[in-house]
């Protein structure tokens, strides 16, 4: 295969869409946006969640197909009727999830679905190419091992090399920096740039402003499918860009009032446990969780951060180690006693560990209460009872529904994410565990969620907070851990003080932090 | 060894029906399509392949017959599950219902008749090898096919683009999808085929084995078909290995049987059954995981592009 080629065409972009709109089953995620592409631009796509930035890109990609517009390769109309067009026209996504085939080695990845490979797969030479590619754009892979094996930051690269092998000219990067650390970001913004360089073009989906700002030269802001605006990065500013996202003036500042710590309630020490595929997930892992205080947990996804939750609640039994609450001994309890003791737990995953989807309101609501009084009455549930409670729920936690008969999947993750966090702070729960809290949700959202852990915080329970989002848990921690591989890799007492590159180099597995004289004693005095 | 000779030598012969019938399946369940149907399809190929022999004239036209009429299904339950979207065990168990009770009702002139049926064949030379050249190679062309399809569906799948296509269909049809892939169709290909290759096992039964019908002829084979190839964990060469362990059960327990043994015929002919059960209940004990590796992800999840998260 030829290296790149890029026909010179003057100041025609390499890709523009103009007049997109697509309907999804009478809601419209794209009405009448037009977007371009240049050579060697990194053009930003700014939005909330549901602003249609995903919708927009799978067009362009041929996943979806737009009810009115038309799409434009370097000035000649083009229709795409599957990714397969889009890919031959050098159009090339990497999306969220990578779509990779995880059983799959990375080689395999690479070549999947092109035809131009030979009916028996020239496993050598594949892999000479990708080394080439790697080289060319400084992406390190080993192209023989399986997907599953890889980190998270690997996988991208690989879904990335895969459409640089298939020669995109255009690449669209759904939110790459999601699910990365600190490190692996910039090292992203590292390879961009070289592809920039090269002459490619980058679409660069993102709600974080800051990266948008450094990384873009130009932002398109989409709010509710419309497009609010096209800008110069350097002619626009943080604040201004909110707006045009949001679409008013939103103040989004949290208070965490100083609080004295309170009685440990939940304990574990030295905690073993196996993830899913029966490899150890958690390695001696010890924490103390207690009242008036949020202890927050960093790391990248997959190093252990579901397990140690799901441990904790007593969802996944230990192989070692010992976990008490109140000061009793747990660790052969189930999961209801630990309900019982009022450990509440919040998982990222809401529609499957967290609700049973195809049922109402009401039926999730009492998910965790009814088998005791008042909802239960003997054998028997009391509907009335139950349905004031989610009544309850719904309007102290601003739920919107129409009826407390809807099957909870047809909610919004917002709503979802207000019910479940209703159904498991309400009452004053002795401690609460919570997954990824604000994980895809808009910024009223996002906000709401976070005061509701403070709020709880105050009022004496103990929480621990689970987030990818280093700025969330700079702003809520009271203590934060750095897990990587299933340890912690440090526990800081004052996150506010430490530098976030710290704490990258330590979501990335880097030495702990040197503890200084000075932080030891910070750590004698809290205890 | 002279006296447990022939026992093998029964048990490869005994054994391939469930092999032809286990690696369809694997080949339909490695693109994402479940198929419970097994026992109908079965059914159905020992019944068209019986009577297109006898009308034909020969076991070879009997065997293609089978395959097309297998294949035929296959495309029922293709339309089902890829296009409509059903539920893939509902649909199976539909047609495991449909293939016995249609075959029932359309092969009653059937019943008591013979046809010569496929002879055996030894292939010159390598038969004569000690012990192996009986056990394997004193045998019939289909056997021959059948080892022949063990070592071409390893290759296919492991080392050829379709077969890694097929493989992405069945455990990410969303990244095969937006790779370019036609899912629908990749899934549609091998459920036809795969399930040819069952009515195949089924046709193996009444052209080669029995040389007669008979109403349910199959006993069972197609389910236990199903069960091996989680026991094969989707592996051609270990399904080939599972059939030959329930043929030699089997075999033992008729040897058993004809030699006049003092336990219930009933008894002894739950063997093989027994046997599978118990080979199942270790494999899920000892190796789960492995098991949830090697399973397609996706198998038996009807994909569609447009669907929202």
């Amino acid at each position: 295969m030829a290296g790149l080629k890029f026909r010179d065409v003057g100041d025609v972009p390499l890709v523009e869409m103009k007049g997109i709109t697509k309907r999804f089953s009478g809601v419209t995620a794209n009405r009448d946006v037009s977007f371009s592409v240049e050579a060697g631009e990194v053009h930003a796509l700014l939005g909330e969640n549901g602003a249609g930035k995903s919708t927009l890109m799978n067009i362009l990609y041929g996943l979806y197909r737009p009810d009115k517009g038309q799409i434009f390769v370097q000035g000649k109309a083009r229709e795409f009727h599957s990714p397969k067009d889009a890919i031959a026209a050098g159009i090339g996504m990497v999306h969220q999830h990578f779509m990779l085939v995880q059983t799959h080695s990375v080689w395999e990845n690479m070549i999947l679905g092109m035809k131009e490979t030979p009916f028996i797969l020239p496993r050598k030479k594949i892999q000479d190419r990708i080394a080439e590619i790697s080289e060319q754009y400084g992406m390190q892979i080993d192209p023989s091992a399986a997907v599953w094996q890889l980190s998270t930051g690997e996988q991208q690269r690989v879904a990335l090399l895969r459409m640089l092998y298939r020669n995109a000219k255009v690449l669209i990067l759904d939110e790459p920096t999601a699910v990365l650390t600190p490190q692996e970001s910039e090292k992203l913004f590292g390879t961009i740039r070289r592809m920039t360089r090269e002459g490619h073009g980058v679409v660069f989906i993102s709600h974080k402003l800051k990266e948008v700002m450094s990384e873009a030269g130009r932002v398109t802001v989409l709010r509710g499918g419309l497009n609010a605006g096209t800008v110069a990065a350097s002619k626009t500013r943080e604040e201004a860009l909110a707006e045009m996202m949001v679409g008013r003036k939103a103040s989004l500042g949290l208070e965490r009032k100083p609080m004295a710590r309170g009685d440990s309630v939940l304990e574990a020490k030295e905690i073993h446990v196996l993830g899913d595929r029966g490899i150890k997930a958690v390695n001696g892992v010890s924490l103390c969780l207690k009242r008036y205080e949020i202890f927050g947990v960093a790391g990248v996804a997959g190093n252990g951060q579901r397990e140690l939750c799901e441990a904790l609640s007593g969802l996944r039994p230990l192989i070692s180690g010992e976990i008490s609450v109140n000061g009793a001994r747990m660790d052969r309890e189930s999961p209801r006693s630990f309900i019982d003791e009022g450990v509440h737990y919040i998982p990222s995953d809401r529609k499957g560990t967290g609700m049973a989807s195809g049922m109402d309101i009401v039926n999730n609501s009492i998910l965790k209460k009814y088998w005791s009084k008042p909802v239960a009455k003997g054998f028997f549930i009391d509907w009335g009872t139950s349905a004031d409670y989610a009544e309850e729920i719904v309007e102290s936690f601003g739920v919107s529904v129409s009826s407390l008969s809807t099957p909870v999947r047809n909610l919004s993750g917002g709503n979802l994410q207000k019910l479940l966090m209703g159904r498991e702070l309400s009452g004053t729960p002795n401690a609460v565990i919570v997954m990824h809290p604000t994980w895809g949700l808009d910024v009223s959202a996002t906000h709401y969620v976070r005061d509701q852990i403070l709020a709880r915080r105050e009022s004496g329970s103990a929480i621990l907070l689970i987030s990818e989002d280093l700025d969330e848990l700079m702003a809520l921690s009271d203590r934060l851990a750095v897990m990587f591989k299933g340890e912690f890799m440090d526990v800081l007492d004052n996150p506010g003080t430490v530098p976030i590159k710290e704490i990258g180099i330590m979501m990335a597995g880097g030495h702990k932090r040197p503890r200084t004289a000075a932080s030891k004693a910070d750590r004698e005095a809290s205890r | 060894m002279e006296t447990l000779l022939p026992i093998f030598v029964a048990a490869v012969r005994s054994g391939t029906p469930i092999l032809y019938a286990t690696l369809g399946e694997i080949l339909t369940e490695k693109a994402g399509v479940m198929n419970l149907g097994l026992e109908g399809i079965m059914l159905m190929g020992a019944l068209s392949g019986f009577a297109a022999s006898l009308w034909g004239g020969s076991p070879l036209i009997g065997l293609a017959a089978a395959f097309a009429v297998g294949a035929c299904l296959g495309l029922i339950h293709a339309f089902l599950s890829v296009t409509l979207g059903s539920n893939q065990v509902v649909c199976g168990l539909a047609m495991t219902m449909f293939g016995g009770g249609a075959s029932a009702l359309a092969g009653r002139s059937y019943i008591g008749m013979t046809i010569p049926g496929l002879d055996s064949w030894s292939i010159p030379v390598i038969s004569k090898l000690p012990v192996i050249g009986r056990i394997f190679f004193s045998q019939d062309i289909m056997v021959y096919a059948s080892f022949a399809l063990v070592f071409l569906m390893m290759f296919f799948l492991h080392r050829t683009r379709p077969g890694m296509n097929l493989r992405a269909a069945g455990d990410n049809p969303k990244a095969a999808d937006a790779m370019g892939l036609p899912v629908a169709g990749i899934r549609y290909l091998y459920t036809v085929i795969g399930a040819g290759l069952v009515a195949l096992g089924g046709a193996y039964m009444s052209v080669v084995y029995n040389k007669f019908w008979a109403e349910g002829m199959t006993a069972g084979r197609g389910w236990i078909a199903v069960a091996m190839v989680i026991f094969a964990i989707w592996n051609p060469l270990q399904a080939a290995l599972g059939a030959y362990l329930f043929g030699g059960v089997e075999t033992f327990q008729l040897r058993l049987q004809a030699a006049g043994a003092r336990v219930p015929a009933p008894l002894l002919m739950m063997l093989p059954y027994l046997m599978t059960i118990l080979v199942l209940l270790f494999i899920s004990a000892g190796k789960g995981h492995k098991v949830s590796l090697s399973a397609p992800a996706a198998l038996g999840i009807p994909f569609y592009r447009e669907e929202r998260e």
